[in-house]
């Protein structure tokens, strides 16, 4: 059982095989180039360096989102396209959830964040226990001070995860004080392993998978506020 | 006997997500175009995120019938060939890297096209090109005429100063207030209207094959305003058909000055303005005149964006032995005569 794994929502690119039980290879980079270049040549540098050929490959994991929307339609597509073309299973995970994951040995509620921009995070919550990652609260677009009002009302602690939640340690910090911990230096992104590890989740039909962005495009955003205006105008 | 070459083609560089199989470089094996053009209307025009988000739901389904309709896998396949640009970027790299994709899984080359490239090459889907030959290409982004002295080799020799020609259409279809995308009303409408606002043909200085369409587009803003301001009633299809004479007229007269002097032997009609009835007609009965010179217009569908026209063009490079890397990008801005 030969797996790929993929993630590339946020800037950081993570690549990983296994052979079902043993980690063969793990690539990340974590700076900020782009991804559109670097994705092909990545998987296919990695998987020669480990013997594999793409037809030896039975699964593909990918990180279906949320976060930066283009990195994460990279990622898809390639992972969707691949699957379909070699004729195999493909799983897609949330990137917060296998962020999450990639906290290791942790008992206990752990939330993963990604920037979004304008004091909004990318984030969900999530339980870790025995190893196995657990929803608590869905993966959502949310402003920062909001969604640790909603965590601070759990009544336990929260382990944050992720470089991109040091942006707002302090903002944090302020509304939960000692109910939350922070990782985001040791856990600041997401393991290929810890994403491997979640393989195998729900499998999909590969041109059913598409990104879960967790916020409209801007357009519709505003088309939608504009129409809901105009028909309470209109009553 | 020579083998045959079975090219597959991608195309997502704007609103439509298309693959194709073509074979040899002229025949059309399958051809598959998803339209998300009801999707864009309510905002008026293409919106590039929702056009990305498109074309990766859409994308498989649309690969997935073009080989069904062939009865071929990518295992008949010699290459895989893709729009890299010009386009909208976040559009462009669903293509790519779906492209890169199939190419990796199944070793097969892959080849990047430019898309204007492809909308000349959709007439070799028609009949076979004849070298020197002059292109007018017309689409909501491009107005530029093309000189190839043969097969893969470009030259700009016009392009426009300003608006595209289908830009134009476009916002001169708003102000009489007709749907997106407007160049098929204005079509339909001055085909039941004479050109009766003698509004300006803008030639530029002498000699030059360059076109600009702001002026003319400004022309019939102002004659709405100055009628509304006069309470005079504008009859739009006279509009239409006023507008629809001058950038026809223009676009004729350079076009057939320019296959003139550069002694061409066939005139080839390219992109999405192509379709446009009046600026076919006018073309057809200019160049019907001329007994040296050629025109070929190729149908509608294959006027507007697909992946055949893709696969036709891709199927020229790949004979020359041209190839990207695993590591092509796309290229929003990319230059016909550099790709
Ligand atoms: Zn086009």
């Amino acid at each position: 059982m030969k797996i790929l794994a993929i993630d590339t929502s946020t800037y950081t690119l993570s690549i990983g095989l296994s052979d079902g039980d043993v980690v063969l290879a793990e690539q990340v980079t974590n700076v900020k180039k782009n991804h559109s270049t670097r994705v092909m040549p990545a998987i296919e540098a990695l998987m020669s360096e480990v013997g594999m050929k793409p037809r030896d490959l039975n699964k593909i994991v990918v990180a279906n989102g949320p976060g930066s929307y283009t990195g994460v339609r990279i990622g898809v597509t390639i992972a969707k396209t691949l699957a379909w073309t070699l004729n195999i299973p493909i799983t897609a995970v949330s990137g917060l959830a296998s962020l999450a994951a990639s906290a290791p040995l942790i008992e206990g509620l752990v939330c993963p964040m990604f920037d979004a921009r304008r004091e909004q995070v990318f984030t969900g919550l999530y339980r870790l226990s025995n190893g196995l990652v657990e929803s608590v609260k869905e993966d959502q677009n949310v402003p920062v001070v909001d969604w640790c009002q909603e965590l601070l009302r759990m009544g336990e602690p929260v382990l944050f995860v992720g470089q991109e939640s040091i942006i707002y340690e302090q903002v944090i910090a302020e509304v939960m004080g000692n109910a939350a911990a922070f990782a985001g230096k040791s856990v600041p992104y997401t393991r290929p392993a810890a994403l491997l590890s979640l393989a195998s989740g729900m499998e999909q039909d590969p041109s059913q998978v598409v990104p879960n962005y967790a916020r409209l495009a801007e357009a519709e955003a505003n088309w939608l506020k504009a129409n809901e205006k105009k028909e309470k105008s209109d009553e | 006997m020579k083998k045959d070459i079975f090219i597959f083609g991608i195309e997502t560089s704007c609103d439509e997500t298309a693959a194709a199989i073509i074979k040899n470089g002229t025949d059309i094996i399958a051809n598959v175009v998803s339209s998300q053009i009801e999707s864009h209307k309510r905002f008026g025009g293409v919106v590039p995120e929702i056009a990305s988000r498109h074309h990766v739901e859409q994308i498989i389904a649309v690969f997935e019938e073009t080989l069904e309709q062939a009865g071929l896998t990518f295992q008949d396949m010699d290459a895989i060939a893709v729009t890299k640009g010009p386009g909208l970027v976040g559009a462009l790299l669903v293509g790519v890297n779906a492209a890169k994709a199939i190419a990796f899984a199944h070793d097969l080359p892959l080849i990047g096209v430019h898309h204007i490239a492809g909308h000349i090459y959709a007439n070799r889907l028609v009949q076979e090109m004849s070298f020197p030959l002059m292109s007018l290409v017309v689409s909501g982004g491009h107005t530029e005429l093309v000189y190839m002295k043969e097969h893969g080799s470009f030259e700009v020799i016009g392009e426009t100063r300003d608006d595209a020609a289908g830009e134009a259409y476009d916002k001169v279809a708003r102000t009489l207030s007709l749907p997106y995308p407007g160049g098929p009303h204005i079509d339909r409408l001055a085909a039941a209207g004479q050109d009766t606002y003698s509004l300006p043909r803008i030639r530029l200085e002498e000699g030059s094959y360059d076109f600009s369409f702001s002026g003319l587009k400004s022309a019939v803003i102002n004659t709405v305003h100055n009628a509304e301001q006069r309470g005079e009633k504008i009859i739009p299809e006279n509009l239409a058909a006023s507008f629809q004479a001058s950038v026809v007229d223009v676009l004729t007269e350079k076009t057939v000055r320019a296959a003139k002097e550069y002694g061409v032997k066939q005139v080839l009609l390219a992109g999405g303005v192509a379709a446009n009835k009046g600026l076919r007609a006018s073309l057809e009965n200019a160049f019907g005149k001329i007994e040296s010179i050629d025109i070929m217009i190729p149908p509608i569908s294959l006027c507007t964006d697909n992946a055949a026209m893709i696969a036709a063009a891709g199927t020229i490079l790949y004979e020359q032995g041209k190839r990207d890397g695993l590591d092509m990008n796309g290229h929003p801005g990319l230059d016909i005569e550099e790709f």
